[in-house]
């Protein structure tokens, strides 16, 4: 007669404990595929200057990050402000994927806003945004010496995520031979 | 007036611009097209597939899905090429592994969870139909009967 009373309830409390979960799960965060994966391969030209052109190859021995932005993406703008900062120093090869973008418009927004990437790449198509899966920007990516894709940061960075997440794993790639 | 009319006009227009079309060589690979544009989610817009949604993403992705189909590329390797860059999470159909076994055998484990409380109603049930009335019971039920009857 009391199992009529408990199992009910019990049945209620597993709902809310995976419905609890539920909630605290961000649907947009989708794991990439990517991770300890070959960067993919691109050929662009860059941003600045057009008649030279960015490949992933170029920073084989380097831990870089590339940053997927876009003059037109709000949330960049958002973040902005933070990667200026982090970049300062220049000791962080930080480049930047512009994703589906005006080079024109692109150029002025970082003169207005200020420039952290070391190289810009042009992406006017998206078709290399395509291949590293990016499917919101901003997105931020950390490659190793060995060209493997380390990490991947969706929506924009803060503080937070640069002190706790980013910098630690790039001193980490650094003393990996 | 004209200006509405013309707000009308640009309506229209960018409604238009949604909508890109595709040239097929045949028939079969215009239903492979259809296919897999519907079998493919869009990850800006979740819950729609490659093939309803208006994002940028999916007219991206629909793009890669009609060049790679123009080249001759098979469906397996459309499918490999979405989930190496997106995860399963493309695929509306996941397939069958380790993470997906609770998704895939939920509905058959509730299924047998009910009906497993279903035959114990049912058991129970007919063990009390199975009850046989006791001699004092049926005495009592006589009696009851026969001073109704009496009564009227």
């Amino acid at each position: 007669m009391r199992l009529r009373f408990i199992l009910p309830l019990m049945a209620f409390l597993v709902m809310v404990v995976f419905l609890g979960i539920g909630l605290k799960l961000d649907p947009h965060d989708v794991p990439s595929p990517l991770i300890n994966k070959p960067a993919p391969v691109f050929t662009l030209p860059q941003l600045h200057a057009p008649q030279k052109t960015f490949s992933p190859a170029d920073m084989a021995g380097k831990v870089w990050l590339l940053n997927v932005w876009a003059s037109w993406c709000v949330s960049c703008r958002q973040e902005h402000v933070y990667l200026t900062e982090f970049a300062r120093d220049g000791s962080i090869n930080l480049m930047g994927l512009n994703y589906k973008d005006e080079p024109a418009a692109a150029m002025q927004w970082l003169e207005r806003l200020g420039n952290p990437y070391k190289i810009s790449i042009s992406d006017i198509d998206g078709m290399a945004g395509l291949d590293w899966g990016v499917y919101g920007v901003p997105e931020t990516f950390i490659i190793d010496k060995k060209g493997i894709v380390r990490h991947k940061q969706t929506g924009p960075v803060d503080p937070t995520i640069l002190q706790t997440i980013i910098m630690p794993l790039i001193e980490q790639l650094n003393r990996e031979s | 007036m004209k200006k509405i009319v013309l707000c009308l006009f640009l309506l229209i227009q960018s409604v238009h611009a949604e909508i890109e079309v595709y040239q097929f060589t045949s028939p079969e690979l215009e239903l492979r097209y259809q296919s897999l544009t519907e079998e493919l989610r869009c990850l800006v817009c979740q819950n729609q597939n490659i093939a309803d949604s208006h994002a940028e993403l999916a007219q991206d992705l629909r793009r890669k899905v009609y060049e790679m189909l123009s080249s001759g590329q098979s469906n397996a390797q459309i499918i490999d090429y979405m989930t190496e860059r997106y995860g399963d999470f493309v695929l509306y159909r996941p397939p069958f592994n380790a993470r997906t076994i609770l998704l895939w055998f939920t509905p058959v484990l509730a299924l047998l969870i009910g009906a497993l409380g279903f035959m114990s109603i049912l058991n129970r049930r007919e063990t009390n139909a199975d009850e046989q009335l006791s001699q004092n019971e049926l005495a009592r039920i006589k009696e009851l009967l026969y001073l109704k009857s009496n009564k009227k």
